[in-house]
């Protein structure tokens, strides 16, 4: 069992939301026409001239009390390495119990069947890479790394600025985190 | 009463205690496999580091090559300009090397002009036409008569065989409908344009303040990565735009200005700036001239004036003007980019340039640099070109724009009109711009093309204006050529290639090609010594002493830092007349036009008419890309932004489509209709590109709608003969079925 | 500022996952719809025989699990159906997985297969069972235990008829992210909308007038219990917090509210009880209508919840 607890800490203030994020997991991972692992949000809050704005690089958010994995009949929905919730598509029936639990809508099903969504990339975290949509940002607003790891930038991230998850009211306990 | 997905789980694991135990034997003892992480096998067998070209920035790319096939295009960490990271459009070099409406071979137009009738014909076949008709013009009307519309690195080919052919009519309109007034602004001011990449130093920057630039909608990736940056530091935001920008979203000060009011603005800043002697007045002292005359000028262009002209309360003025300069040197007036506005660009342009001098940003750190670069020699051998051409007809008879130092791409355009210019434009060869869609005025584009002798489109894929061309030319996309060595002046000193990542695909070649071929058929084949561009590429970085095999391998060589900024003990210079920063313009002065910039209040739009603007969106570039399939998946169409409150009062809703009628009755396509908080009432904004009515761009045709074909009215700089473009006016119609 | 925004922009559009979830269609609402029926029918055939003491005599009651467990397998068929990876089917029997539902539900439809079966093999006359062919004496020693243990055999049948009866509507029940299933009623209200139409598919069978009235009593008991747990649901929603709100909107005047009004509580409910009543009470003669009208309604709430509740995830909530 690894100790490692991997996250990612998305700095909405420098988000300009250029969606590269999107087609470089899309180019990465093969990502079928239609479909998206990640995704832009762009909230506007206001009126006219009073506005204030956020955008937000979202995925699927890993979390530690991972409602899809739980919701999985066959173990195909699994906690991996760092925490990194995978799907093993050969264990994969495709019944969308776990699209249905995820409370983020990370999920989908792929077109030959099985339930698909972002991996952080761990097949090229594993060799020591950064995810696709963390190397691919012009603006360097994803970070990725080790939260257990407290000299890991994302730990200073998360010490040092104000963060914020989706909806904690789920107690999933996401690790995806949005500094405001 | 909620179960809790907790409780559920506490019943049921509490149920059956020996779950624990069974759930342990299931999946390790009956599962005959594990876990193991898949890997979706993008990663290239081979990685080719080359240069791309979704927009001109020209960033440093690593092309992953999997079985011949392009897999993924990722930054490469080496080049200056990318750093490793790119913009979306970067990753979506694929979508245009596989795209299925691609040009595929040399077609010959059999119908009329714009029917998009062609016959697929050889090479040969259309390389001797296309020689056999210029050669015929340049017998009949003299070599100036052919025109090249020119954009992006390809076309220095072009160049090279039309300078060599007699004609120096080389137009892109990059410069008079785009960038063109902000460079003279500049030159006039500092003596130099601001050029591309930009020249400023945004990383380092304090303060940015944005004249209607939508950085990161903008999307050139290494400024949006040095904004990105000079936010994470700290750095605030003046954003000055009539619409709701992403980088208004992040700004301090958000002034949503009434359109075409920015110099009233800028000149009440001075005038806050120099009463209140906000001003680096060592730096005035040293390097500037004209600082008593602009003082008087300024003297009554009060925040009170500006508040009535512009709708930003004075106070509000009066603080902002404050904040600029409070930040000085690292006070950066982001000099703009697309600047063809109302006519009257150039005098922002110098306005804005005159802000950066007062805050002494110029030569300075978190200001502008000066740029150095590399030389990399000439390829040996190659004639000087014999005969000297005539100047361009770019402008009408009689008329004059004294500062204009590119050729107008429209003025060549209406050159094609017999009698109305020096003289008559017989031929046009346009290389990777849709003039269709680049320039305002279509119907007067396509009147004009009634007058040619002859046309040659060179594209890769069948934009507008190649249906109405004589002779089409597949050309490859940059992943399947070489282009010419990219020497780039930048904060470093550094030079790149663009190097084939796969072979041509279908009947396509390289410009390279296609231009040398030209040459031989018109015996101009000593001009052309090379036997292709990768070879002329190699001589000329052999000639320099570059170490060809390493930039093949790593795709940029970068040398070391030089001083760019006076911090760094540079003696900045300024190659205006005076040699020093004219803040009063005698240039100006000596062409009969105001020396300081003057405000015009702009028209108003009529009642029930929109002003409309229009953007970029960090997905496409122009409609260059926007029947790119996989760009298209995070954007695929553009939608016309209209306040919401209006939209309310007019009874339309967010979402449902529209046409767009300006005032000289012209009418788009139907567009989906944004009503948004992000909008002022007057005015409202597209997205630049859409509406394609190429029969060829399958994807592209009928989404959206396009910009370029309500811009039937312009207003042109004195200064240099830019096509201001937002005076025009819009009244929206629904659609009806 | 202000906290809920004006505008929300997204590059995201998944097939069935967006603008709104929609993966699951007629196919689950089939098989919940079955499963609970099946559910009723094991657990009112076994509470029959429990409550007379004496195996059944009419041919329906005697047949009744076999029929159960044919429903039971068309159920399984659509459930089948909509599985996106059909080759991988077996892996629901490769793994129990105690924190899934889904994965107890595939258990327990298993269990219910012996527990129908050997009721059945108990309840079937002799003559039926030699007539089975080449497992006639294997079936006969089976009918044999069965009748011994008759008791042991109906609480099991009880039992697991209860377990799927609960989990159809603990599937749904346990996926919190769908802010209206997230309801401890939801497993209760299946449960006894399950009794509810089997009673009612039981009374459309031949009976004997004993068994009749008591089902009829039994239904009108569940219909009752089912308004009870429908108040419970919609008062649930109504008086939380924004979530629960947001939850019963659909039902309580959004874009469900007449159809689940109109088809599951007037229709399916209402009107059955009222029906029923008259029939206990003026010993009319009972029509095919009032059943039908009852297994409308059940099929009608699970459709009704199930569309409804995809729907209603945290992305509607700010």
């Amino acid at each position: 069992m690894s100790s490692k607890r991997y996250v990612m800490v998305v700095d909405t203030r420098l988000c300009v939301g250029c969606k590269a994020c999107v087609l470089a997991c899309k180019s990465e991972n093969n990502v079928p026409d239609g479909y998206c692992r990640d995704w832009i949000v762009e909230d506007i809050f206001g009126i006219f001239p009073n506005l204030r704005a956020e955008i937000r690089s979202e995925r699927c958010n890993h979390c530690s009390g991972a409602p899809c994995v739980d919701a999985c009949p066959t173990g195909a929905s699994h906690v991996s390495e760092g925490g990194v919730v995978l799907v093993s598509h050969h264990k994969c029936t495709g019944c969308k119990a776990c699209i249905a639990a995820c409370p983020y809508d990370a999920r989908y099903v792929h077109p030959d069947g099985y339930v698909d969504k972002c991996t952080f990339c761990l097949h090229r975290v594993q060799r020591g890479e950064l995810p696709a949509c963390v190397g691919i940002c012009p603006t360097r607003t994803l970070h990725f790394g080790d939260a257990n790891d407290p000299s890991s930038e994302v730990a200073q991230l998360l010490r040092t600025r104000r963060a914020k998850v989706n909806h904690p009211e789920t107690g999933a306990e996401p690790n995806v985190f949005f500094l405001t | 009463m909620p179960l809790t997905r907790r409780d559920f789980l506490k019943i049921s694991s509490a149920a059956v205690g020996a779950t624990a135990l069974a759930s342990g034997l299931t999946s390790k003892i009956w599962g005959l496999d594990g876990d193991p992480v898949a890997n979706p096998g993008t990663d290239g067998d081979t990685v080719v580091p080359t240069l791309c070209e979704l927009c001109f920035w020209k960033c440093g790319v690593l092309a992953h090559v999997k079985h011949g096939h392009v897999t993924k295009i990722v930054g490469n960490p080496a080049h200056p300009l990318s750093l490793g990271h790119l913009c979306p459009r970067g990753t979506g070099g694929v979508g245009l090397l596989y795209d299925p409406d691609r040009l595929k071979k040399p077609l010959i137009r059999r119908g009329p002009r714009g029917s998009q009738h062609f016959e697929e014909v050889s090479w040969d076949e259309a390389l001797d036409f296309t020689a056999k008709k210029l050669l015929e013009i340049k017998e009949k009307h003299g070599p100036e008569a052919v025109a090249l519309f020119s954009h992006g690195f390809g076309g220095s080919f072009f160049k090279h065989l039309l300078n060599a052919y007699g004609s120096d009519n080389v137009g892109a309109p990059s410069y008079a409908q785009c960038r063109g007034g902000r460079e003279v602004g500049f030159q006039l001011t500092f003596g130099a344009p601001v050029g591309s990449p930009e020249t400023i130093d945004l990383e380092n920057s304090r303060v940015i303040t944005l004249i209607g630039s939508h950085l990161g909608e903008n999307m050139h990736n290494t400024q949006v990565q040095e904004f990105a940056t000079a936010i994470s530091r700290g750095a605030q935001l003046v954003v000055v735009d009539p619409r709701f920008s992403t980088a208004a979203g992040k700004a301090k000060y958000w002034l949503p200005i009434k359109p075409g009011t920015d110099i009233a603005l800028l000149l009440a800043w001075m005038h806050v700036i120099v009463q209140e002697k906000l001003y680096d007045r060592d730096y005035l002292e040293q390097y500037a001239t004209g600082l008593e005359e602009l003082t008087a000028y300024l003297l009554d262009k009060t925040p009170e004036w500006a508040a009535v002209e512009t709708g930003i309360a004075p106070e509000l003025i009066v603080e902002t003007g404050r904040f600029i300069a409070g930040a000085r040197p690292a006070s950066l007036i982001h000099p703009g980019r697309h600047t063809a506005w109302y006519g009257d660009d150039a005098q922002r342009a110098r306005a804005m340039a005159m802000l950066n001098a007062l805050v002494g940003s110029y030569g300075r750190r978190g200001g502008f640099y000066l740029p150095t670069k590399l030389g990399v020699p000439k390829y040996p051998g190659v004639p000087a070109y014999a005969h000297k051409p005539k100047p361009a007809p770019d402008k009408p008879k009689g008329v004059a724009y004294p500062f204009a130092d590119e050729t107008l791409a429209h003025g060549l355009r209406d050159a094609s009109f017999p009698g109305t210019a020096a003289y008559d434009i017989k031929g046009w060869i346009v290389y990777g711009t849709n003039l269709m869609q680049a320039l305002p005025e279509p119907r007067k584009t396509i009147a004009a093309m009634e007058h040619l002798d002859f046309i040659l489109a060179i594209d890769v894929l069948p934009a507008e204006i190649t249906g109405y061309a004589d002779v089409v030319f597949p050309e490859a996309t940059y992943l399947e050529r070489w282009d010419d060595v990219a020497v780039t002046p930048y904060k470093e000193p550094y030079i790149a290639i663009r190097q084939p990542v796969v072979a041509p695909m279908f009947d396509s070649k390289p410009g390279s090609w296609i231009a040398k071929e030209l040459a031989k058929r018109m015996n101009l084949a000593e001009f052309f010594p090379w036997e292709d561009a990768g070879a002329m590429v190699k001589k000329r970085l052999e000639a320099g002493g570059f170490d060809v095999a390493k930039l093949k391998k790593v795709g940029v060589h970068v040398a070391p830092h030089k001083p760019v900024f006076i911090e760094e003990g540079l003696e900045p210079a300024f190659p205006t007349p005076s040699k020093k920063i004219e803040l009063w313009s005698k240039q100006l002065a000596d062409a009969g036009l105001d020396p300081l910039p003057k405000y015009t209040p702009p028209e108003e739009p009529p009642a029930g008419q929109f002003r409309l603007l229009m953007g970029r969106t960090p997905t496409h570039t122009f409609g260059r890309t926007t029947n790119n399939r996989f760009l298209s998946e995070v954007f695929s169409e553009n939608e016309l932004w209209l306040n919401a409150a209006i939209a309310q009062e007019r009874g339309l809703q967010n979402g449902e489509r529209v046409w767009l009628v300006n005032q000289d009755g012209a009418k788009s396509g139907p567009v989906r209709l944004k009503a948004t908080q992000r909008i002022r009432t007057d005015c409202v904004f597209l997205v630049h590109g859409y509406g394609h009515k190429s029969n060829g761009l399958r994807f592209a045709k009928g989404r959206g709608a396009d910009d370029a074909a309500l811009m039937t009215r312009v207003r042109i700089d004195p200064l240099m003969g830019g096509t201001g473009m937002n005076v025009n006016f819009v009244q929206i119609e629904k659609v009806t079925a | 500022m202000h906290r809920l925004p004006v505008e929300t922009v997204t590059t995201r559009l998944n097939h069935a996952i967006d603008p709104s979830l929609h993966i699951w269609g007629w196919e689950i609402t089939l098989y919940l719809f079955l499963g609970g029926l099946v559910a009723g029918l094991l657990i009112l055939t076994a509470a029959l025989e429990l409550t007379r003491r004496q195996r059944p005599t009419s041919a329906a009651l005697q047949w009744m699990p076999l029929v159960a467990l044919g429903l039971l397998s068309a159920g399984m068929g659509t459930l089948f159906l909509d599985l996106e990876f059909k080759l991988h089917v077996y892996r629901f029997y490769l793994a129990f997985r105690p924190h899934s539902p889904m994965s107890w539900g595939a258990w327990i439809l298993l269990l219910v297969y012996p527990a129908g079966l050997l009721l059945a093999l108990g309840s079937l006359p002799e003559t039926t069972l030699r007539r089975v062919p080449l497992l006639g004496r294997l079936a006969l020693r089976i009918a044999a235990w069965s009748q011994q243990n008759r008791s042991l055999v109906l609480w099991t049948t009880i039992a697991v008829g209860a377990g799927l009866g609960v989990y159809t509507g603990l599937l749904l029940g346990t996926l919190t992210a769908r802010i209206q299933w997230n309801s401890a009623v939801l497993g209760p209200l299946f449960l006894t909308s399950g009794l509810s139409t089997g009673a009612a598919f039981l009374l459309l069978c031949k009976l004997d007038a004993v068994e009749r009235a008591l089902l009829l009593r039994w239904d009108l008991a569940a219909i009752l219990v089912e308004l009870l747990l429908i108040a419970a649901m919609l008062l649930g929603f109504a008086s939380g917090g924004a979530s629960a709100q947001l939850a019963g909107a659909a039902l309580l005047g959004g874009p469900w509210t007449a159809a689940f009004w109109s088809l599951v509580v007037v229709t399916g409910l209402l009107v059955p009880l009222a029906m029923e009543l008259l029939e206990l009470r003026r010993h009319l003669p009972l029509v095919a209508l009032t059943p039908a009208l009852v297994l409308v309604g059940g099929l009608a709430l699970r459709a009704i919840l199930l569309a409804a509740g995809q729907d209603s995830g945290y992305r509607l909530l700010p």
